[in-house]
């Protein structure tokens, strides 16, 4: 294998064992920083070892995202200092960050998907031939190192068209086409498979065996346990404490992140499931650019239970939702909810059927941010009786509501003529989960529920999800966290191109099937049969 | 997270609470700000040129309300600016950018002139004719205002371009129909400069003060401010055409139909618009139309309906303040030897510092919001290309 | 191409057997929409347009000089066969599901025929009974110098993701403030002209500055800063014109010279059309080819299209999105200020209020025609000129319609309705750069 044209620096050919002499590539001292309202990081200490992996473990919020965009320049800190390999820097943007050797995999991919991988991966640090981009040298150089790591990458594939997975990798060789040495990975699993969680652990440790020391961002205890030789646990923008892996219990470390006891596992009884309430046959819906991503789906749903949909993102969950509401019009295939053929309906009769819908992206998509708490508490009822007259909105009528269902779901706020965009992500959720949650419901379809929530609120959450099951409301659960739906559902499908490559009762469904299923592994076995 | 007791002082003094309430009172001291700023700005032009401002100012101000006269001749200046404005505001607060006030202004007008003074309806009492009259001016823009409405909804054709090329179609649609010789539709063929039939005495909005040139449309223009701000705010169409304007996408996941309401919104502010058009010619001092009467106006009103931030009554003061600049800017002329075209670039420099109150905010040290959300629905104009 | 996204709302019964077409006129595809209007173009032409040509022959020749190409057509035949295609091609896209692709591609055959027909309708309504193609090719060309360049402008703002509407104002500003310049210097041509086209173009790059430093810096709403600097460029044109233009007393003076493309001009039938022309004419093509390059092949332009696409990831990778943004938007306000020149400093020789008359709007239109590449961009410019040129000829030609002149101002009005259908019915919904109109916020 070529040599490493980035090993300049001494110690490069330093293995993981040998950890008797650790030296500090990476050290913050003291950083805080402020955002209005918010103190995100408060005076933390942080030290990363020469071809170490060192964890930050945190919920959401907690601050780990803040504290590695100071390292990498995008942040200016209000205090404390940074040190890289013993010098003090002081990192005015990324550029500077990136020239004294660090690299950073974003966890939203920060990439331009109309462009191709080359472009993506020269972009700020281009291979010039005269005034014209050296298109050739950028190439040679791409697939030297995507050969070197085995990141199976062809440069001249447009980065929109690829994978997930490998939109992940194109990330990695951009931090790698600039010779970083130090690589910060913000939840780089989230999008992934847990068969490809493996491979991805592989690829972080032949970094390793190269000499690249790795800051690996995550909320995932498993994955500390799987991969760190050090952890730092961050809780409300402080450091709260380090722990050893080879001591650390899923427990100890939960405990230390959270700042009390918890427990992932939800109450709940066995589910009594009643009559089908939702029965999609044959479903082909396209996606924006007219691409088929649900084809040919069948799916039911009974009263009082809770179907979880699992599988990588992308594969056809938004689609499929938005078939089922009515937002999106299909290509074929019928949807009925509650015996009534509901295909080609507006989004409007379909809600009106009682089919409650918390979309994924809540901010966009689930709210109106400027408007106050209590118009978005009424965004898809207020023309019912209850909240018009004629056609005149009845103010004190949708005050009232507010007020109730403000203190009914514990929404922290002020009052509810609040904006709802000025609202916390937790808080700004659970707004949308009362007012989907509130209604006379048969359906309830709930799309990435907890997506960057803290725990609390996602236990407050999962309660209200449950809750509604055991008063017989079909409930149909999307999440691209597979712990979410195991530890949720009733009945799991997990949907692989467009269709469910296998529905599995809640007793079937095991971590290890469902990531198979989720990486298309059944997949063939299943057309042959 | 808000936690507002978290920032305030402990104190709470006068002092304290004097900078809160200005603070508060951003949305309406900032345009008040940036037309001063304008002014000031303006006044420099003025030395460049050699004259000096405060005659200039002088002279613009008792031209515009220096005497009963003026201030009427000024509220007559304004009544169109009113309506178009209105018009542009509406769809703004669709989050649709309709620069087409112009052209919607001309239809209705001829609309309206076609309809005034039709051999047909003559002899038809004012109680019956005006508002016929001011009806075919509503179907005019609204003929106007729904085509780019369509193409949007169904092609999605930037509002803002379709718009700018109607104006320009209905200004030689105008031209046309008001002066062709061969064949003739429209044309007083008596006149010796080209216009369109004189309208009937019945069709012709009376005026409120007899010489002043101030004639019922102000009232009209006043209702109409009235009728906008409680459609908007107090019924569920304006709950539908205020969520799709700040986001569609919520409008559609909340069952709201977004083409229904870019369709309906663009329609109606045509209507408005029209009507604005139709009491121009038949409430103005000739009762007909020439291609040139209602020159600017639709694209001024985009600056008063910036300047009023899109809020159907802070339109009244904002279009008086440039019927004032207008019907001010002769006597400046005359007092102070300067270019009507100074007004101009006076009107220009305000909706620049409108646009831009970052730079206001920054010269009269008026806190920026911490968040865009903050602003409530004031931050929401038109968005890019929006497609 | 699959099912179009239709938003309208569902209004058929609520059941509905699997794999029907949605039915009713809300529920008909773009293309089928746009079937339905050849279709209707179609049966016009056939029934009621062919029989009422005159059926003498109408001649085409292509160049200038002796012996060149020539083509007769005979108007009624051709406009009943344009008919039937139109129609074929109406029947060909309502059957969209059926006929697929071909839906498609007979749209286009049927819009590429259109030039033809128009041509040869207008010539058979009028007096004369020739027509030369090739000039009038050129005069498109001319006249769309100012379209193309107010395209490109329009390229770089909106490659780097900012919205410009106020092309028009920078074109306005440039064209005044460039002649007042001139005859400042005495509008008798020489040194004072260049150096007066120098001033347009900055001026147009400052006007540009300043939208800049409104939707970038103060990330005002992009359109209002757009409609704000039109609005000033307006203001401040017309008032030189009437403080210092109007007292110097000097209406008009001499333009740019006409000069030959060496080998070029002497070319037959297209040459003394195509390439004897005046020098900003000749730069558009130069500054067309350099930008095609310069946006594709450096490492400026890979940076410009990535702000404009993801101006997040840009910063990530230490590019200065402000400053890229800010140097797109000031290259693209200089091509303005240079069609500016070209309407006072090279053609007309003289400055009147609104001498840009929309053209910088039409512009815009150009540019989305051309799905914000540059050469289609071109190509749609061309297009504007050529409706333009041909309202000239139309109006040269005293072509009648029932006895009565086709009236001026519908000439006028030409390039604006061709704008309306080319943006409504463009081929294909062009997708714009995905950051375009969003203001950047640095992170802190």
């Amino acid at each position: 294998m070529a040599l490493q044209s980035g090993a300049d620096q001494p110690g490069a050919d330093e293995s993981r064992a040998d950890e008797a002499s650790p030296d500090v590539v990476l050290e913050a001292r003291g950083i805080t920083k402020r955002f209005p309202g918010v103190l995100a990081n408060d005076t933390v200490d942080f030290a990363l070892r020469r071809g170490q992996v060192h964890c930050l473990l945190g919920e959401n919020g907690a601050g780990k995202s803040t504290l590695m965009n100071v390292v990498f320049g995008l942040y200016q800190p209000d205090a404390g200092e940074l040190l890289v390999r013993g010098e003090p820097v002081r990192f005015r943007s990324s550029a500077d960050a990136i020239a004294a050797g660090i690299g950073m995999v974003h966890q939203h991919f920060q990439l331009v998907p109309v462009m191709a991988v080359w472009e993506n991966v020269v972009l700020g640090d281009e291979l010039t031939r005269g005034p014209l981009l050296d298109r050739g040298a950028a190439r040679a150089r791409i697939a030297e190192l995507s050969e070197r790591y085995s990141l199976a990458i062809d440069p001249d594939a447009v980065v929109g068209e690829l994978s997930v997975g490998a939109q992940q990798r194109v990330e990695l060789l951009k931090a790698l086409f600039r010779d970083a040495d130090i690589l910060i990975l913000d939840e780089p699993t989230a999008v992934l498979t847990p068969q490809e969680v493996d491979g991805f652990f592989e690829i972080v440790r032949s970094l390793l065996d190269r000499g690249i020391s790795v800051v690996f961002i995550t909320h995932k205890l498993r994955e500390v346990l799987a991969v760190a030789d050090e952890v730092t646990v961050l809780r409300g923008g402080k450091a709260v404490g380090r722990a050893d892996p080879r001591t650390a219990t899923q427990g100890s470390l939960a405990t230390l992140m959270v700042g009390r006891d918890v427990s992932f596992e939800v109450d709940k009884a066995p589910a009594e499931p009643g009559a089908v309430v939702l029965r999609v046959v044959d479903l082909t819906v396209a996606d924006d650019r007219g691409v088929p991503t649900v084809s040919g789906l069948e799916l039911q749903v009974r009263a009082g239970e809770i179907f979880g949909v699992a599988g990588v993102e992308g594969n056809g969950q938004r689609e499929l939702v938005e078939a089922i509401t009515g937002i999106r019009p299909s290509v074929s295939g019928s949807v009925a909810i509650g015996g009534t053929d509901v295909t080609g309906w507006n989004p409007r009769r379909i809600a009106d059927l009682g089919v409650g819908h918390v979309p994924e992206d809540r901010s966009k998509d689930g709210l109106v941010g400027p408007f106050s708490l209590a118009d978005n508490l009424v965004l898809n009822r207020y023309h019912r009786a209850e909240f018009s007259r004629r056609f005149v909105v009845r103010r004190d009528a949708v005050r009232r509501n507010a007020e109730r269902l403000v203190a009914d779901f514990d929404v922290r706020t002020t009052g509810v003529d609040v904006p709802a965009g000025t609202l916390s992500g937790g808080n700004q959720q659970k707004l949308v989960i009362a007012r989907e949650l509130s209604a006379d419901l048969s359906l309830l379809i709930v799309a990435q529920p907890t997506r960057g929530l803290d725990v609390g609120s996602i236990e407050f959450i999962h309660r209200q999800i449950v809750a509604r099951r055991d008063e017989g409301v079909a409930v149909l659960l999307v999440s691209a966290e597979l712990d979410e739906v195991l530890s949720l559902a009733d009945r799991v499908g997990v949907l692989y191109r467009g269709r469910f490559a296998e529905v599995l009762d809640r007793e079937e469904a095991t971590r290890r099937r469902c990531g198979m299923l989720m990486g298309g592994a059944d997949q063939h076995a299943e057309e042959v049969a | 997270m808000s936690e507002p007791g978290r920032r305030d002082p402990p104190g709470r003094g006068l002092a304290s609470r004097l900078i809160e309430t200005y603070f508060r009172a951003a949305p309406v001291t900032v345009p008040i700000y940036a037309v001063l700023t304008a002014a000031a700005v303006g006044s420099l032009v003025i030395l460049a040129v050699g004259s000096n401002p405060v005659d200039a100012y002088g002279a613009l101000l008792s031209g515009a309300a220096g005497s009963p006269g003026a201030i009427a001749g000024t509220l007559a200046r304004s009544t169109p600016y009113i309506i178009a404005a209105l018009a542009v505001a509406f769809g703004f607060k669709a989050g649709l950018f309709n620069i087409g006030a112009e052209g919607q202004l001309l239809m209705g007008a001829l609309a309206a002139a076609w309809v005034g003074s039709s051999p047909a309806l003559a002899g038809l009492p004012a109680v019956a004719y005006l508002p016929l009259v001011l009806m075919a001016g509503a179907a005019g823009g609204l003929l106007w205002g729904g085509i780019p409405g369509v193409l949007k909804a169904r092609t999605g054709a930037h509002e803002v371009i379709v718009t700018i090329m109607l104006n320009a179609i209905a200004l030689g649609a105008v031209a046309w129909v008001v002066t062709s010789p061969d064949p003739v539709l429209l044309l007083d063929t008596t006149a010796s400069v080209p216009h369109s039939r004189p309208m009937a005495a019945s069709a012709r909005l009376p005026e409120l003060i007899a010489g002043s040139g101030l004639h019922l449309g102000f009232v009209v223009a006043l209702a109409l401010c009235a009728v906008v701000w409680f459609v908007l705010e107090r019924t569920t169409l304006g709950f539908e055409i205020r969520t799709s304007g700040v986001s569609p996408n919520a409008a559609r996941y909340a069952g709201m139909s977004v083409p229904r309401i870019i369709i309906l919104v663009l329609a109606a502010a045509g209507a408005l618009a029209g009507i604005g058009g139709a009491g121009e010619v038949s409430g103005g001092p000739n009762g007909y139309l020439t291609p040139g009467l209602l020159r600017n106006i639709g694209f001024d009103s985009i600056a008063i309906a910036l300047l009023a931030r899109a809020n159907p009554f802070a339109i009244i003061p904002a279009a008086l303040l440039w019927g004032g600049l207008l019907s001010g800017a002769p006597l400046m002329q005359l007092r102070a030897d300067l270019s009507l075209d100074l007004v101009l670039i006076i009107q220009a420099l305000i909706i620049l510092f409108v646009a831009a109150d970052a730079i206001v905010r920054f010269l009269f040290r008026v806190r920026r919001p911490k968040r865009d959300d903050e602003l409530g629905e004031q931050a929401i104009f038109a968005k890019g290309w929006g497609v | 191409m699959l099912l179009a996204m239709v938003d309208l709302p569902a209004q058929d019964k609520p059941t509905r057997p699997p794999r029907t077409p949605r039915r009713g006129f809300t529920r008909l595809s773009r293309l089928q929409t746009i079937g339905v209007a050849y279709l209707l173009l179609g049966v016009t032409l056939v029934v009621q347009v062919a029989g009422a040509l005159d059926p003498a022959q109408v001649v085409f020749l292509f160049g200038l000089g002796d012996g060149v190409p020539q083509v007769g057509v005979q108007p009624a035949a051709f406009t009943l066969g344009t008919g039937l295609l139109f129609v074929l091609a109406g029947v060909v896209a309502l059957g969209e599901r059926w006929t697929g692709r071909y839906a498609g591609v007979a749209l286009l055959v049927a819009t590429v025929l259109f030039v033809p027909l128009v041509l040869v309708t207008s010539l058979a309504l009028s007096a004369a009974g020739t027509m030369n193609v090739v000039p009038l090719m050129g005069e498109s060309l001319r006249v769309g110098t100012p379209v193309a360049l107010g395209a490109l402008a329009g390229l770089y703002a909106e490659r780097s993701g900012v919205v410009n509407i106020g092309i028009e104002g920078m074109m306005l500003a440039g064209a005044g403030v460039g002649f007042v310049v001139y005859a400042v210097l005495g509008a008798a041509g020489g040194w004072p002209l260049y150096v007066s086209v120098v001033v347009a173009v900055a001026v147009g790059g400052l006007m540009a500055a300043l939208h800049a430093l409104l939707s970038v810096t103060f990330r005002t709403d992009q359109i209002v800063s757009g409609v704000a600097i039109n609005l000033l460029a307006i203001g401040l044109t017309s008032f030189l014109r009437r403080e210092v233009l109007l007292p110097l007393g000097i209406g008009g003076g001499s333009t740019l010279p006409t000069i030959e493309i060496p080998l070029l001009a002497d070319l037959p039938l297209v040459g003394r059309s195509l390439f004897v022309g005046k020098p900003i004419y000749f730069t558009m093509f130069l500054i067309f080819a350099l930008t095609q390059v310069v946006l594709f092949r450096s490492a400026w332009g890979l940076r410009v299209r990535s702000v404009g696409e993801n101006p997040h990831a840009a910063e990530t990778l230490g590019i200065d999105v402000v400053k890229t943004r800010y140097q797109a938007v000031i290259v693209g306000g200089l091509l303005a200020g240079l069609a500016g020149a070209w309407f006072t400093l090279e053609t007309v020789g003289t400055f009147d209020n609104l001498i840009t008359n929309g053209k910088g709007f039409i512009a815009l239109a150009a540019l989305i025609f051309g799905k914000w590449r540059p050469w289609s961009a071109f190509g749609g410019a061309v297009l504007f000129g050529f409706a333009e040129a041909l309202g000239r000829r139309i109006q040269l030609l005293d072509v009648s319609v029932g006895g009565f002149p086709v009236p001026s101002q519908f000439l006028q009005v030409l390039p604006f309705v061709v704008t309306i259908v080319v943006l409504a019915g463009a081929i294909g919904r062009a997708i714009p750069p995905a950051s375009v109109g969003v203001p950047f916020e640095r992170s802190r």
